[in-house]
């Protein structure tokens, strides 16, 4: 039962109202049959393991190259303080380099998310919602 | 410094702050107080816009002043904090961002609460971010309080007790009339002003030793006394191990808790999409690497041009390095030029603290009504009632923080930001990771994931030296110190990860796949998202 706001409910997720749909006589598949049913599916595999596959190495890659930093950088002072070049010395070449694949970084996922995910991931979304809205029976 | 730079500084905030007020009422003309006007302000800011929000969010005074200082001061230490608070984005970005603003609504518990039964979950996270809010807005009122003192040569105590109250009162005017909308604004005007103020500084250092960097550095290491240790690790935290642990253990606490903030989460669910949330952190990242690259040549750059043992006769925390400096870049202290440059950045500071504190109390307002409130009555309010109660719960927050901030003003409070840090990364990220990727994650590990990371933090904090046992303690007379650390982020963000997982492989209860697969496919496509 919907009143004329969309939020009246803004207290609960809003996530269970399929569970309460009570079409007489009918036995709608429930709203997490659907979402069941997506995550087995073999393109939403797909869109998380390209997701993960992505995600996981470059957060190991960048955590450790930034905890290697701030330990080098509190018990090695010897270390970074080899000079490079002018000025330049190990630790502001660590510290900009910091900034430096951090930004890469950004770069890099955003673009492997345009490329490889954020379409696959659309279709999946207006899939799952036409799921979702005939479990409902329209009730919403 | 002098009546004329008072003057002057008074007049560009009082500039500042008339816009904010204009703003506000512009924004709230025809607003129609729903929740999703107030908390998230109607979801429809571009990613851009968005993008500088976060990033006036973000830069708090701490860092503009603060950071510039430290490096003034020690030179290379100070660097330290500028990679943390930066590489801490990519946290957000690639963990947190686009999935929270898929699968949540309004706060941080929204998200986790969705897949557990709600109110335990929603009680906790209320809870910790409440606490996170309240940590973050006491450090930003005192140091206002401060700040005036320093720059406009405060009268004393009463110019220190008006200005956190003016600061709270105007944090109170822009939430409750304006909501996030108006938040929103504020924060773009000030993260614009931010960087237009330290691009311009930059510039002039730059200019001053003809472009080279390296001149800039080797002056600035001559002019420290130091000489070539200014430029290397070791001045600050490089003394024994127990100040080494420490910045390990501050360090891990930024680069953690950003992802926690609950101000910094909300602000993804005022665009329409993930793949906006995506881009605006991708501005934000632009925009506050920029920043903080700039404050790096500010601070090498008040060492060399001002000197050390200026910046620390003025303050001894080097927190006025890019006031003095700006004035010597004008022209010095007589000069019209110095004058205005003074006052200029003198207005930028007031202005970054009155846009991070409305976003703190915005959110923490959120928390209130949206988590415990309406967890703690027994009858679900209604939204228009949520939103009223959430500008009460604003006035409330603005009343507690002017409160603390003025029993607190004498004290050194600039822990309370990384402690601010750490309990975000104790108390909010593991049970948000958990949930977010976890498929036997349960209720009782989420609550035990928030209150496991949430009473180490502050228990830690109140046991160690920060608050007994040494002379810059807050109560130095008594000693009931037993934790070494300032941050206590290196034991309790561990023993957050810890407490959710023991929760969880203690629960009786199974976890509910099917409200795991929803939690999933919803955070990865966006399908339902609001």
């Amino acid at each position: 039962m919907y009143s004329d706001d969309p939020w009246y409910d803004a207290l609960a997720s809003g996530w269970g109202e399929a569970d309460v749909t009570d079409a007489p006589g009918v036995a709608p598949p429930r709203a997490g049959d659907v979402y069941l049913e997506v995550q087995r599916s073999a393109a939403f595999q797909e869109v998380r393991s390209r997701y993960r596959r992505f995600v996981v190495p470059a957060v190991v890659g960048f955590l450790s190259w930034y905890v290697a930093y701030v330990v080098a950088a509190t018990t090695a002072p010897g270390l970074m303080a080899r000079p490079v070049a002018g000025a330049m010395n190990v630790a502001m070449v660590a510290g900009l380099g910091q900034f430096l694949t951090t930004f890469l970084l950004t770069w890099a996922y955003v673009r492997h998310a345009r490329l490889r995910r954020d379409r696959a991931a659309l279709e999946l979304r207006w899939d799952t919602q036409e799921l979702t809205r005939v479990t409902r029976g329209g009730a919403s | 410094m002098t009546d004329d730079h008072q003057s002057l500084a008074l007049l560009l905030f009082s500039v500042f702050v008339a816009i904010t007020l204009a703003i506000t009422t512009w924004v709230s003309r025809d607003r129609r107080g729903s929740a999703e006007e107030f908390y998230a302000g109607g979801r429809l800011f571009t990613p851009m816009e968005n993008g500088f929000a976060i990033a006036g969010d973000y830069m708090s005074a701490a860092s503009f002043l603060g950071i510039s200082g430290l490096i003034a001061l020690f030179g290379y230490d100070g660097m330290l904090y500028s990679v943390g608070f930066l590489v801490a984005w990519l946290v957000v970005l690639f963990l947190v961002a686009e999935l929270v603003r898929n699968c949540g609504r309004f706060t941080l518990a929204d998200v986790v609460a969705a897949r557990m039964r709600e109110r335990p979950v929603r009680i906790a996270l209320g809870t910790s971010s409440v606490t996170v809010s309240v940590l973050y807005l006491v450090a930003q009122m005192v140091g206002a309080g401060t700040l005036v003192a320093l720059l406009l040569g405060g009268k004393g105590e009463a110019a220190r007790a008006w200005t956190v109250i003016g600061v709270g009162v105007l944090m109170v005017i822009y939430v409750s009339w304006g909501g996030m909308r108006a938040t929103t604004w504020i924060q773009i005007v000030k993260s614009v002003l931010l960087l237009g103020g330290t691009v311009a500084l930059t510039a002039l250092v730059l200019v001053r030793f003809h472009g080279d960097f390296d001149q800039l550095l080797l002056t600035a290491a001559e002019r420290s006394g130091h000489g070539e240790a200014f430029l290397a690790p070791g001045l600050k935290y490089g003394s024994d191990w127990t100040s080494r642990f420490d910045f390990i253990s501050l360090g891990l606490a930024l680069v953690l808790g950003t992802a926690g903030l609950p101000h910094i989460l909300s602000r993804f669910y005022t665009v329409p999409t993930a793949r906006a949330a995506r881009r605006s952190v991708v501005w934000a990242i632009g925009l506050i690497g920029g920043f903080y690259l700039m404050t790096i040549v500010l601070g090498f750059g008040a060492a060399a041009i001002v000197g050390p043992e200026a910046v620390r006769g003025s303050n001894a925390a080097g927190n006025t390095a890019v006031p003095l400096l700006a004035l010597d870049l004008g022209g010095g202290a007589d000069s019209t030029g110095g004058t205005v440059l003074f006052a200029v950045v003198a207005a930028v500071a007031f202005a970054t603290i009155l846009a991070v504190v409305a976003g703190i109390t915005l959110s923490s307002s959120a928390s209130v009504a949206h988590d415990l409130y309406a967890s703690l009555r027994r009858r679900r309010a209604r939204p228009r009632r949520e939103v009223a109660v959430a500008r009460v719960a604003a006035i409330g927050i603005g009343v507690a923080a002017i409160a603390l901030g003025l029993l607190a003003r004498d004290l050194n409070v600039a822990f309370l930001v990384g402690l601010a840090f750490a309990v975000a990364a104790s108390a909010n990220l593991p049970v948000l990771l958990y949930s977010l990727f976890w498929r036997d994650f349960t209720t009782r590990g989420a609550v035990w994931a928030v209150y496991g990371g949430l009473v180490p933090a502050v228990v830690l904090v109140l046991l160690s030296p920060v608050v007994s046992g040494s002379p810059e303690s807050l109560f130095p007379g008594v000693d009931f110190q037993y934790f070494p650390l300032q941050n206590p982020g290196l034991v309790s963000i561990p023993l957050g990860f810890v407490a959710g997982w023991l929760g969880t492989v203690t629960s009786a209860e199974l976890p509910d796949e099917a409200k795991h697969a929803e939690t999933e496919v919803r955070s990865l496509t966006g399908a339902g998202a609001v």
